[in-house]
Protein backbone atom coordinates (compact mmCIF):
# COMPACT_ATOMS: atom_id res chain seq x y z
CA UNK A 1 0.00 0.00 0.00
CA UNK A 2 1.21 3.28 -0.78
CA UNK A 3 2.38 5.74 2.40
CA UNK A 4 -0.42 8.22 1.15
CA UNK A 5 -3.32 5.98 1.48
CA UNK A 6 -2.30 4.75 4.81
CA UNK A 7 -3.91 6.51 7.54
CA UNK A 8 -3.12 5.54 11.30
CA UNK A 9 -6.14 4.52 13.54
CA UNK A 10 -7.32 6.14 16.92
CA UNK A 11 -4.65 4.31 19.36
CA UNK A 12 -1.70 4.60 16.75
CA UNK A 13 -2.65 8.06 16.41
CA UNK A 14 -1.56 8.57 19.85
CA UNK A 15 1.57 6.74 20.23
CA UNK A 16 2.42 8.47 17.40
CA UNK A 17 1.40 11.87 18.80
CA UNK A 18 3.48 10.57 21.87
CA UNK A 19 6.38 9.50 20.70
CA UNK A 20 8.35 12.97 19.71
CA UNK A 21 7.81 14.04 22.95
CA UNK A 22 9.00 10.97 24.29
CA UNK A 23 12.05 10.59 22.77
CA UNK A 24 12.67 14.16 23.36
CA UNK A 25 12.53 13.45 27.27
CA UNK A 26 14.94 10.64 26.81
CA UNK A 27 17.59 12.48 25.07
CA UNK A 28 17.71 15.05 27.44
CA UNK A 29 17.66 12.32 30.53
CA UNK A 30 20.40 10.51 28.98
CA UNK A 31 22.35 12.99 28.44
CA UNK A 32 21.77 14.46 31.85
CA UNK A 33 22.32 11.59 33.95
CA UNK A 34 25.80 10.97 31.89
CA UNK A 35 27.12 14.40 32.63
CA UNK A 36 25.89 13.84 36.07
CA UNK A 37 27.78 10.74 36.17
CA UNK A 38 31.03 12.57 35.51
CA UNK A 39 30.36 15.62 37.33
CA UNK A 40 27.50 15.43 40.52
CA UNK A 41 27.74 19.36 40.03
CA UNK A 42 26.84 20.04 36.66
CA UNK A 43 24.43 22.64 36.51
CA UNK A 44 23.30 22.24 32.55
CA UNK A 45 21.31 19.59 32.50
CA UNK A 46 20.00 18.59 35.70
CA UNK A 47 18.40 15.61 36.73
CA UNK A 48 14.29 15.32 37.42
CA UNK A 49 14.92 15.27 41.06
CA UNK A 50 16.63 18.97 41.25
CA UNK A 51 13.94 20.22 38.94
CA UNK A 52 11.03 19.28 40.75
CA UNK A 53 12.73 20.43 44.31
CA UNK A 54 12.97 23.78 42.23
CA UNK A 55 9.73 23.81 41.17
CA UNK A 56 8.55 23.39 44.50
CA UNK A 57 10.25 25.86 45.98
CA UNK A 58 9.19 28.39 42.98
CA UNK A 59 5.58 27.33 42.96
CA UNK A 60 4.95 26.29 46.38
CA UNK A 61 6.64 28.16 48.78
CA UNK A 62 6.36 31.62 49.94
CA UNK A 63 9.41 33.29 49.24
CA UNK A 64 10.43 34.88 52.42
CA UNK A 65 11.55 38.20 50.44
CA UNK A 66 8.87 39.42 49.09
CA UNK A 67 5.98 36.84 50.81
CA UNK A 68 4.96 35.65 47.41
CA UNK A 69 4.64 32.59 45.56
CA UNK A 70 6.96 33.25 43.18
CA UNK A 71 5.70 31.24 40.17
CA UNK A 72 1.98 32.08 40.86
CA UNK A 73 3.03 35.92 40.79
CA UNK A 74 5.54 35.78 37.82
CA UNK A 75 2.45 33.92 36.05
CA UNK A 76 -0.13 36.37 36.99
CA UNK A 77 2.50 39.41 36.43
CA UNK A 78 2.55 37.97 32.53
CA UNK A 79 -0.09 37.04 31.99
CA UNK A 80 -1.80 40.52 33.02
CA UNK A 81 0.15 42.03 30.60
CA UNK A 82 0.08 39.67 27.64
CA UNK A 83 -3.91 39.80 28.10
CA UNK A 84 -4.33 42.86 28.44
CA UNK A 85 -2.33 43.52 24.82
CA UNK A 86 -3.80 40.88 23.30
CA UNK A 87 -7.46 42.58 24.26
CA UNK A 88 -6.50 45.91 22.63
CA UNK A 89 -4.80 44.27 19.61
CA UNK A 90 -8.01 42.14 18.92
CA UNK A 91 -10.98 44.70 19.61
CA UNK A 92 -8.73 47.42 17.26
CA UNK A 93 -8.07 44.75 15.25
CA UNK A 94 -11.65 44.03 14.70
CA UNK A 95 -12.71 47.13 14.30
CA UNK A 96 -9.98 48.65 11.70
CA UNK A 97 -9.94 45.08 9.89
CA UNK A 98 -14.13 45.29 8.74
CA UNK A 99 -13.01 49.13 7.78
CA UNK A 100 -10.52 48.52 5.86
CA UNK A 101 -11.84 45.02 4.26
CA UNK A 102 -15.70 46.89 3.49
CA UNK A 103 -14.52 49.88 2.15
CA UNK A 104 -12.41 50.73 -0.42
CA UNK A 105 -11.52 54.41 0.47
CA UNK A 106 -10.68 53.24 4.18
CA UNK A 107 -8.56 49.96 2.40
CA UNK A 108 -6.50 52.64 0.07
CA UNK A 109 -6.19 55.39 2.72
CA UNK A 110 -4.62 52.91 5.72
CA UNK A 111 -4.19 49.77 3.52
CA UNK A 112 -0.28 50.35 2.42
CA UNK A 113 0.46 52.19 5.42
CA UNK A 114 -0.80 48.97 7.62
CA UNK A 115 1.58 46.88 5.60
CA UNK A 116 4.63 48.89 5.83
CA UNK A 117 3.75 49.12 9.93
CA UNK A 118 3.56 45.62 9.90
CA UNK A 119 7.26 45.35 8.50
CA UNK A 120 8.98 47.79 11.64
CA UNK A 121 10.52 45.42 13.90
CA UNK A 122 9.00 45.37 16.69
CA UNK A 123 11.92 45.00 19.38
CA UNK A 124 14.02 47.75 17.56
CA UNK A 125 11.21 50.15 18.49
CA UNK A 126 11.63 48.78 22.27
CA UNK A 127 14.54 51.69 23.21
CA UNK A 128 12.46 53.85 22.10
CA UNK A 129 8.98 52.66 23.87
CA UNK A 130 11.20 52.57 27.33
CA UNK A 131 12.47 55.70 26.82
CA UNK A 132 9.24 57.65 25.91
CA UNK A 133 6.46 55.57 27.95
CA UNK A 134 8.80 54.62 31.15
CA UNK A 135 9.89 51.24 32.26
CA UNK A 136 6.50 50.54 33.91
CA UNK A 137 3.92 48.47 32.54
CA UNK A 138 2.71 50.40 29.59
CA UNK A 139 5.69 49.91 27.36
CA UNK A 140 5.78 45.97 27.95
CA UNK A 141 1.97 46.47 26.74
CA UNK A 142 2.73 48.88 24.23
CA UNK A 143 5.37 46.64 22.69
CA UNK A 144 3.09 43.66 22.13
CA UNK A 145 0.36 45.98 20.82
CA UNK A 146 2.81 47.07 17.99
CA UNK A 147 4.40 43.70 17.49
CA UNK A 148 1.09 42.06 16.66
CA UNK A 149 -1.59 44.50 15.93
CA UNK A 150 -0.47 45.73 11.96
CA UNK A 151 -0.05 41.75 11.35
CA UNK A 152 -3.81 41.51 12.61
CA UNK A 153 -5.25 44.27 10.79
CA UNK A 154 -3.92 43.56 7.50
CA UNK A 155 -4.65 39.63 8.30
CA UNK A 156 -8.19 40.40 8.72
CA UNK A 157 -8.58 42.87 6.22
CA UNK A 158 -7.62 40.13 4.08
CA UNK A 159 -10.24 38.11 5.29
CA UNK A 160 -13.22 40.59 5.37
CA UNK A 161 -12.24 41.12 1.49
CA UNK A 162 -12.39 37.49 1.07
CA UNK A 163 -16.08 37.49 1.69
CA UNK A 164 -17.92 36.22 -1.54
CA UNK A 165 -18.95 39.72 -3.57
CA UNK A 166 -22.36 38.10 -3.78
CA UNK A 167 -22.73 38.44 -0.09
CA UNK A 168 -22.41 41.99 -0.10
CA UNK A 169 -24.33 42.47 -3.03
CA UNK A 170 -27.14 40.24 -1.77
CA UNK A 171 -27.47 41.81 1.84
CA UNK A 172 -27.60 45.44 -0.30
CA UNK A 173 -30.67 43.92 -2.14
CA UNK A 174 -31.97 43.29 1.37
CA UNK A 175 -31.75 47.19 1.73
CA UNK A 176 -28.65 46.87 4.29
CA UNK A 177 -27.06 50.05 4.86
CA UNK A 178 -23.12 49.99 5.03
CA UNK A 179 -23.88 49.99 8.81
CA UNK A 180 -25.55 47.04 8.50
CA UNK A 181 -23.48 45.02 6.29
CA UNK A 182 -20.89 45.73 8.97
CA UNK A 183 -22.87 44.61 11.87
CA UNK A 184 -24.73 41.48 10.36
CA UNK A 185 -22.66 40.17 7.80
CA UNK A 186 -18.98 41.22 8.03
CA UNK A 187 -18.60 40.99 11.60
CA UNK A 188 -20.14 38.01 12.44
CA UNK A 189 -18.40 36.19 10.10
CA UNK A 190 -15.37 37.95 11.06
CA UNK A 191 -15.08 37.10 14.30
CA UNK A 192 -14.18 32.95 13.81
CA UNK A 193 -11.54 34.49 11.76
CA UNK A 194 -10.70 36.69 14.26
CA UNK A 195 -9.97 33.95 16.69
CA UNK A 196 -7.61 31.84 13.85
CA UNK A 197 -5.58 35.47 13.35
CA UNK A 198 -5.19 35.76 17.47
CA UNK A 199 -4.16 32.17 17.44
CA UNK A 200 -1.40 32.77 14.85
CA UNK A 201 -0.21 35.79 16.73
CA UNK A 202 0.25 33.69 20.12
CA UNK A 203 3.77 32.90 19.26
CA UNK A 204 4.63 36.46 18.25
CA UNK A 205 2.76 37.98 21.43
CA UNK A 206 4.91 35.67 24.12
CA UNK A 207 8.05 36.47 21.96
CA UNK A 208 7.79 40.16 22.37
CA UNK A 209 6.48 40.12 26.31
CA UNK A 210 9.42 37.56 27.34
CA UNK A 211 11.79 40.09 25.36
CA UNK A 212 10.64 43.39 27.31
CA UNK A 213 9.92 41.42 30.57
CA UNK A 214 13.90 40.16 30.07
CA UNK A 215 14.88 43.56 29.51
CA UNK A 216 13.57 45.89 32.28
CA UNK A 217 11.10 44.64 34.81
CA UNK A 218 10.73 42.91 38.38
CA UNK A 219 8.49 40.53 37.85
CA UNK A 220 6.84 38.05 35.40
CA UNK A 221 8.02 34.37 33.44
CA UNK A 222 10.61 36.71 31.37
CA UNK A 223 12.11 38.68 34.31
CA UNK A 224 12.36 34.93 36.37
CA UNK A 225 14.21 33.02 33.63
CA UNK A 226 16.76 36.15 33.07
CA UNK A 227 17.40 36.71 36.39
CA UNK A 228 18.08 33.09 37.52
CA UNK A 229 20.49 32.38 34.59
CA UNK A 230 22.90 34.63 35.84
CA UNK A 231 23.46 31.58 38.54
CA UNK A 232 23.06 28.83 35.79
CA UNK A 233 20.18 28.18 37.54
CA UNK A 234 18.57 25.26 34.80
CA UNK A 235 16.76 23.58 37.58
CA UNK A 236 15.02 26.80 37.07
CA UNK A 237 14.42 28.06 33.90
CA UNK A 238 13.81 24.76 32.20
CA UNK A 239 10.53 24.17 34.54
CA UNK A 240 9.74 27.73 33.58
CA UNK A 241 10.07 27.22 29.75
CA UNK A 242 7.99 24.14 29.86
CA UNK A 243 5.49 26.19 32.14
CA UNK A 244 5.18 28.79 29.56
CA UNK A 245 4.87 26.42 26.65
CA UNK A 246 2.33 25.09 28.33
CA UNK A 247 0.52 28.36 29.30
CA UNK A 248 0.99 29.22 25.54
CA UNK A 249 -0.75 25.80 24.14
CA UNK A 250 -3.96 25.96 26.41
CA UNK A 251 -4.62 29.35 25.36
CA UNK A 252 -4.38 28.14 21.97
CA UNK A 253 -6.49 25.30 22.56
CA UNK A 254 -9.01 26.93 24.55
CA UNK A 255 -9.20 29.74 21.54
CA UNK A 256 -10.01 26.74 19.02
CA UNK A 257 -12.37 25.03 21.88
CA UNK A 258 -13.96 28.60 21.79
CA UNK A 259 -14.03 29.17 18.02
CA UNK A 260 -15.98 25.88 17.15
CA UNK A 261 -18.13 26.44 19.91
CA UNK A 262 -19.47 29.55 19.47
CA UNK A 263 -19.47 29.37 16.04
CA UNK A 264 -20.56 25.98 14.86
CA UNK A 265 -21.55 26.86 11.07
CA UNK A 266 -17.86 28.48 10.49
CA UNK A 267 -16.07 24.71 10.28
CA UNK A 268 -17.60 24.02 6.47
CA UNK A 269 -17.58 27.40 5.54
CA UNK A 270 -13.57 26.45 6.43
CA UNK A 271 -14.10 23.40 4.83
CA UNK A 272 -15.32 25.22 1.15
CA UNK B 1 -43.91 44.68 -10.82
CA UNK B 2 -42.26 46.78 -12.70
CA UNK B 3 -41.23 47.97 -16.17
CA UNK B 4 -37.83 47.78 -17.07
CA UNK B 5 -36.50 49.97 -19.92
CA UNK B 6 -33.03 49.62 -21.86
CA UNK B 7 -32.19 52.83 -24.04
CA UNK B 8 -29.35 51.95 -25.90
CA UNK B 9 -27.23 50.03 -23.28
CA UNK B 10 -23.49 49.43 -24.44
CA UNK B 11 -20.62 47.96 -21.62
CA UNK B 12 -17.35 48.13 -22.39
CA UNK B 13 -14.76 47.24 -20.09
CA UNK B 14 -11.49 49.35 -21.72
CA UNK B 15 -10.82 48.44 -25.32
CA UNK B 16 -12.71 45.74 -24.73
CA UNK B 17 -16.44 46.12 -25.89
CA UNK B 18 -19.13 43.29 -23.73
CA UNK B 19 -22.63 44.55 -24.91
CA UNK B 20 -23.78 47.07 -27.63
CA UNK B 21 -26.73 48.58 -28.56
CA UNK B 22 -29.25 46.96 -26.02
CA UNK B 23 -32.51 48.15 -26.47
CA UNK B 24 -35.82 46.39 -24.74
CA UNK B 25 -38.58 47.06 -23.18
CA UNK B 26 -39.65 44.67 -20.35
CA UNK B 27 -43.47 45.10 -19.30
CA UNK B 28 -44.52 45.04 -15.85
CA UNK B 29 -44.90 41.31 -14.24
CA UNK B 30 -43.13 39.71 -17.54
CA UNK B 31 -40.54 36.74 -16.49
CA UNK B 32 -37.38 37.18 -19.06
CA UNK B 33 -35.15 34.78 -19.72
CA UNK B 34 -31.96 35.92 -20.96
CA UNK B 35 -29.86 33.26 -23.17
CA UNK B 36 -26.62 33.00 -25.32
CA UNK B 37 -23.59 31.30 -25.12
CA UNK B 38 -21.17 31.45 -22.58
CA UNK B 39 -19.31 35.01 -22.32
CA UNK B 40 -21.65 37.00 -24.41
CA UNK B 41 -22.55 39.34 -21.63
CA UNK B 42 -25.75 37.87 -20.12
CA UNK B 43 -24.41 38.34 -16.52
CA UNK B 44 -22.71 41.66 -17.15
CA UNK B 45 -26.41 42.75 -18.21
CA UNK B 46 -28.04 41.65 -15.40
CA UNK B 47 -25.20 43.19 -12.90
CA UNK B 48 -26.00 46.69 -14.68
CA UNK B 49 -29.55 45.80 -13.84
CA UNK B 50 -28.41 45.15 -10.45
CA UNK B 51 -26.76 48.12 -9.97
CA UNK B 52 -23.25 45.96 -9.24
CA UNK B 53 -21.89 47.97 -12.61
CA UNK B 54 -22.94 50.41 -14.22
CA UNK B 55 -23.54 51.17 -18.26
CA UNK B 56 -20.83 52.52 -19.88
CA UNK B 57 -23.26 54.00 -22.51
CA UNK B 58 -27.50 54.68 -22.46
CA UNK B 59 -29.35 54.05 -20.02
CA UNK B 60 -31.41 51.56 -17.87
CA UNK B 61 -34.93 53.05 -16.31
CA UNK B 62 -37.08 51.25 -14.32
CA UNK B 63 -40.59 52.82 -14.17
CA UNK B 64 -39.16 55.56 -15.79
CA UNK B 65 -36.84 56.19 -13.46
CA UNK B 66 -32.72 55.88 -13.93
CA UNK B 67 -31.35 53.03 -11.98
CA UNK B 68 -29.74 54.25 -9.27
CA UNK B 69 -25.82 53.19 -8.89
CA UNK B 70 -25.97 50.81 -6.63
CA UNK B 71 -27.80 47.50 -5.42
CA UNK B 72 -31.17 48.00 -3.74
CA UNK B 73 -34.13 46.56 -1.61
CA UNK B 74 -36.25 47.41 -5.24
CA UNK B 75 -33.93 44.54 -6.96
CA UNK B 76 -33.52 41.10 -5.23
CA UNK B 77 -31.37 38.59 -6.46
CA UNK B 78 -30.27 35.14 -6.56
CA UNK B 79 -27.39 33.84 -7.73
CA UNK B 80 -26.19 30.65 -8.18
CA UNK B 81 -23.84 29.66 -5.54
CA UNK B 82 -22.95 32.29 -2.25
CA UNK B 83 -26.60 33.64 -1.91
CA UNK B 84 -27.40 33.15 1.57
CA UNK B 85 -25.39 33.63 4.53
CA UNK B 86 -23.48 31.01 6.02
CA UNK B 87 -23.90 32.10 9.90
CA UNK B 88 -27.20 32.96 9.73
CA UNK B 89 -30.02 29.49 10.19
CA UNK B 90 -32.23 29.43 7.74
CA UNK B 91 -34.80 31.61 9.56
CA UNK B 92 -32.03 33.87 10.12
CA UNK B 93 -31.54 34.15 6.61
CA UNK B 94 -35.15 34.94 6.11
CA UNK B 95 -35.78 37.16 8.31
CA UNK B 96 -32.47 39.06 7.74
CA UNK B 97 -34.38 41.24 5.11
CA UNK B 98 -37.03 42.53 7.79
CA UNK B 99 -34.56 43.12 10.73
CA UNK B 100 -32.46 45.29 8.08
CA UNK B 101 -35.71 47.28 7.21
CA UNK B 102 -37.18 47.56 10.55
CA UNK B 103 -34.09 48.48 12.77
CA UNK B 104 -31.75 50.51 11.08
CA UNK B 105 -29.65 50.55 13.87
CA UNK B 106 -29.37 47.56 15.41
CA UNK B 107 -30.69 45.55 12.47
CA UNK B 108 -32.20 42.89 15.02
CA UNK B 109 -35.71 43.13 16.03
CA UNK B 110 -37.14 41.97 19.04
CA UNK B 111 -40.30 41.74 21.37
CA UNK B 112 -43.81 41.35 19.31
CA UNK B 113 -42.10 42.62 16.11
CA UNK B 114 -39.79 39.94 16.06
CA UNK B 115 -42.15 37.32 17.02
CA UNK B 116 -44.58 38.98 13.72
CA UNK B 117 -41.31 38.62 11.51
CA UNK B 118 -40.36 35.23 12.33
CA UNK B 119 -44.31 33.82 12.04
CA UNK B 120 -43.67 35.61 8.53
CA UNK B 121 -40.54 34.27 7.61
CA UNK B 122 -42.01 30.69 9.28
CA UNK B 123 -44.83 30.67 6.75
CA UNK B 124 -42.81 31.70 3.79
CA UNK B 125 -40.58 28.53 4.36
CA UNK B 126 -43.32 26.18 5.05
CA UNK B 127 -44.33 27.58 1.24
CA UNK B 128 -41.28 26.94 -0.76
CA UNK B 129 -40.82 23.62 1.22
CA UNK B 130 -38.70 24.14 3.72
CA UNK B 131 -40.29 23.40 6.60
CA UNK B 132 -38.70 21.80 9.64
CA UNK B 133 -35.39 23.16 8.71
CA UNK B 134 -35.52 26.72 10.31
CA UNK B 135 -33.06 26.05 12.41
CA UNK B 136 -30.63 24.34 10.21
CA UNK B 137 -27.32 26.23 9.02
CA UNK B 138 -27.04 26.42 5.35
CA UNK B 139 -24.29 24.30 4.70
CA UNK B 140 -26.65 21.39 6.18
CA UNK B 141 -28.65 22.32 3.26
CA UNK B 142 -28.64 20.57 -0.19
CA UNK B 143 -27.99 23.15 -3.19
CA UNK B 144 -31.68 22.51 -4.34
CA UNK B 145 -32.92 23.35 -1.10
CA UNK B 146 -30.20 26.22 -0.21
CA UNK B 147 -31.61 28.02 -3.33
CA UNK B 148 -35.18 27.55 -2.42
CA UNK B 149 -33.82 29.36 0.80
CA UNK B 150 -32.00 32.24 -1.43
CA UNK B 151 -35.85 32.80 -3.44
CA UNK B 152 -37.44 32.92 0.30
CA UNK B 153 -35.01 35.24 1.58
CA UNK B 154 -35.26 38.05 -1.51
CA UNK B 155 -38.81 37.41 -1.03
CA UNK B 156 -39.47 38.51 2.18
CA UNK B 157 -38.06 42.09 1.75
CA UNK B 158 -41.02 42.63 -1.22
CA UNK B 159 -38.80 43.62 -3.90
CA UNK B 160 -40.01 44.92 -7.11
CA UNK B 161 -37.75 42.70 -9.12
CA UNK B 162 -36.50 39.61 -8.89
CA UNK B 163 -33.05 38.86 -10.67
CA UNK B 164 -31.57 35.72 -10.90
CA UNK B 165 -28.21 34.42 -11.87
CA UNK B 166 -28.02 30.95 -13.34
CA UNK B 167 -29.94 30.18 -10.12
CA UNK B 168 -30.60 26.34 -10.69
CA UNK B 169 -27.63 25.90 -12.91
CA UNK B 170 -25.68 23.97 -10.68
CA UNK B 171 -28.76 21.36 -9.75
CA UNK B 172 -29.64 17.58 -10.02
CA UNK B 173 -32.25 17.86 -13.20
CA UNK B 174 -35.10 16.04 -10.43
CA UNK B 175 -34.67 18.90 -8.18
CA UNK B 176 -34.24 21.42 -10.73
CA UNK B 177 -37.53 20.46 -11.74
CA UNK B 178 -39.08 21.07 -8.44
CA UNK B 179 -37.69 23.88 -8.05
CA UNK B 180 -39.01 25.36 -11.58
CA UNK B 181 -42.71 24.63 -10.25
CA UNK B 182 -41.85 26.25 -7.32
CA UNK B 183 -40.50 29.52 -9.04
CA UNK B 184 -43.73 29.17 -11.29
CA UNK B 185 -45.82 29.27 -8.20
CA UNK B 186 -44.04 32.03 -6.50
CA UNK B 187 -43.66 34.33 -9.70
CA UNK B 188 -47.79 33.89 -10.11
CA UNK B 189 -47.95 34.71 -6.44
CA UNK B 190 -46.43 37.48 -5.46
CA UNK B 191 -45.74 40.50 -7.44
CA UNK B 192 -42.78 40.30 -9.52
CA UNK B 193 -41.32 40.95 -12.52
CA UNK B 194 -38.37 38.36 -13.39
CA UNK B 195 -34.82 38.67 -15.16
CA UNK B 196 -33.32 35.27 -15.22
CA UNK B 197 -29.60 34.33 -16.67
CA UNK B 198 -29.59 30.68 -17.82
CA UNK B 199 -27.90 28.46 -20.09
CA UNK B 200 -30.67 26.21 -20.31
CA UNK B 201 -33.27 26.46 -22.85
CA UNK B 202 -35.61 24.19 -21.74
CA UNK B 203 -35.66 26.21 -18.26
CA UNK B 204 -35.88 29.39 -20.41
CA UNK B 205 -38.71 28.51 -22.37
CA UNK B 206 -40.44 26.70 -20.26
CA UNK B 207 -40.27 29.03 -16.93
CA UNK B 208 -40.47 32.68 -19.09
CA UNK B 209 -42.95 34.90 -20.66
CA UNK B 210 -40.34 35.67 -23.44
CA UNK B 211 -36.81 34.76 -23.79
CA UNK B 212 -33.85 36.81 -25.03
CA UNK B 213 -30.88 35.79 -27.01
CA UNK B 214 -27.84 37.62 -26.93
CA UNK B 215 -25.25 36.92 -29.21
CA UNK B 216 -22.07 38.49 -30.78
CA UNK B 217 -22.52 39.25 -34.33
CA UNK B 218 -19.17 39.27 -35.08
CA UNK B 219 -17.01 36.39 -34.20
CA UNK B 220 -13.92 36.72 -36.16
CA UNK B 221 -10.84 36.82 -33.38
CA UNK B 222 -9.77 40.46 -35.06
CA UNK B 223 -13.15 41.53 -34.09
CA UNK B 224 -13.89 40.36 -31.00
CA UNK B 225 -12.87 43.21 -29.00
CA UNK B 226 -14.55 45.68 -30.28
CA UNK B 227 -17.94 44.47 -31.31
CA UNK B 228 -20.12 43.65 -28.28
CA UNK B 229 -23.07 41.10 -28.40
CA UNK B 230 -26.10 42.34 -28.77
CA UNK B 231 -30.11 41.24 -28.73
CA UNK B 232 -29.97 38.77 -31.63
CA UNK B 233 -33.74 36.93 -30.94
CA UNK B 234 -36.80 38.25 -28.74
CA UNK B 235 -39.25 35.80 -28.14
CA UNK B 236 -42.64 36.08 -26.91
CA UNK B 237 -43.22 32.22 -25.47
CA UNK B 238 -46.89 31.20 -27.70
CA UNK B 239 -49.59 30.97 -26.13
CA UNK B 240 -48.97 33.59 -23.83
CA UNK B 241 -48.10 33.39 -20.08
CA UNK B 242 -49.64 35.47 -17.95
CA UNK B 243 -49.43 36.14 -14.30
CA UNK B 244 -52.67 35.27 -12.56
CA UNK B 245 -52.20 37.03 -9.53
CA UNK B 246 -54.22 40.61 -9.27
CA UNK B 247 -53.47 43.28 -6.77
CA UNK B 248 -53.53 41.04 -3.83
CA UNK B 249 -51.42 39.09 -5.14
CA UNK B 250 -49.21 38.09 -2.13
CA UNK B 251 -52.12 36.50 -0.55
CA UNK B 252 -53.16 34.16 -3.33
CA UNK B 253 -54.01 30.40 -1.76
CA UNK B 254 -50.77 28.33 -1.26
CA UNK B 255 -50.06 25.52 -3.82
CA UNK B 256 -52.17 26.95 -6.50
CA UNK B 257 -50.88 26.99 -9.95
CA UNK B 258 -52.05 28.24 -13.10
CA UNK B 259 -54.27 25.41 -15.37
CA UNK B 260 -53.69 25.21 -18.63
CA UNK B 261 -50.96 26.97 -19.92
CA UNK B 262 -48.38 25.01 -18.70
CA UNK B 263 -45.25 24.26 -20.40
CA UNK B 264 -46.14 24.50 -24.05
CA UNK B 265 -44.31 23.98 -26.91
CA UNK B 266 -42.68 26.94 -27.82
CA UNK B 267 -43.44 28.65 -31.25
CA UNK B 268 -41.12 27.75 -34.55
CA UNK B 269 -38.50 30.41 -33.46
CA UNK B 270 -37.97 28.58 -30.65
CA UNK B 271 -37.23 25.63 -32.50
CA UNK B 272 -34.25 27.39 -34.77
CA UNK B 273 -32.81 28.50 -31.54
CA UNK B 274 -32.43 25.54 -30.28
CA UNK B 275 -30.79 24.02 -32.78
CA UNK B 276 -28.26 26.74 -33.13
CA UNK B 277 -26.99 26.05 -29.35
Amino acid sequence: MRLVNIRPGRQVRFYLLALPFLLVAIAYFLGSSARLAQNPNDKLLPALPSMVQSVKQMAFEVDPRTGNYLMLSDTVASLGRLGSALAISTVAALVLGIVIGLLPGANALLGPFVSVTSMVPPLALLPILFIVMGLGENSKVALIVIGTLPCMIRDLAMKVQELPREQIIKAQTLGASTWQIALRVAAPQTLPRLIDVLRLQLGPAWLFLIAAEAIASDSGLGYRIFLVRRYLAMDVIIPYVVWITLLAFTVDFGLRVLQRRLFPWFASVRAE
Amino acid sequence: MSAIRFEDVWKEYGDHIVLERITMEVEPRAFIALVGPSGCGKTTLLRMLLGEEQPSRGKILVDGKVLPGEPDADRGVVFQRYSVFPHLTVLQNVMLGRELRDAKLTARLFGAARRAARDEAMTLLAEVGLAGQESKYPSALSGGMQQRLALAQAIMRGPKILLLDEPFGALDPGIRADIHLLMKRLWNETRLTVVMVTHDLSEAFGLATRVIALERQRNRPEERERYGATVSRDLEIFPRRTANAGPAGHSAPIGTTRSGKEHQPGRPGALVLKEQS
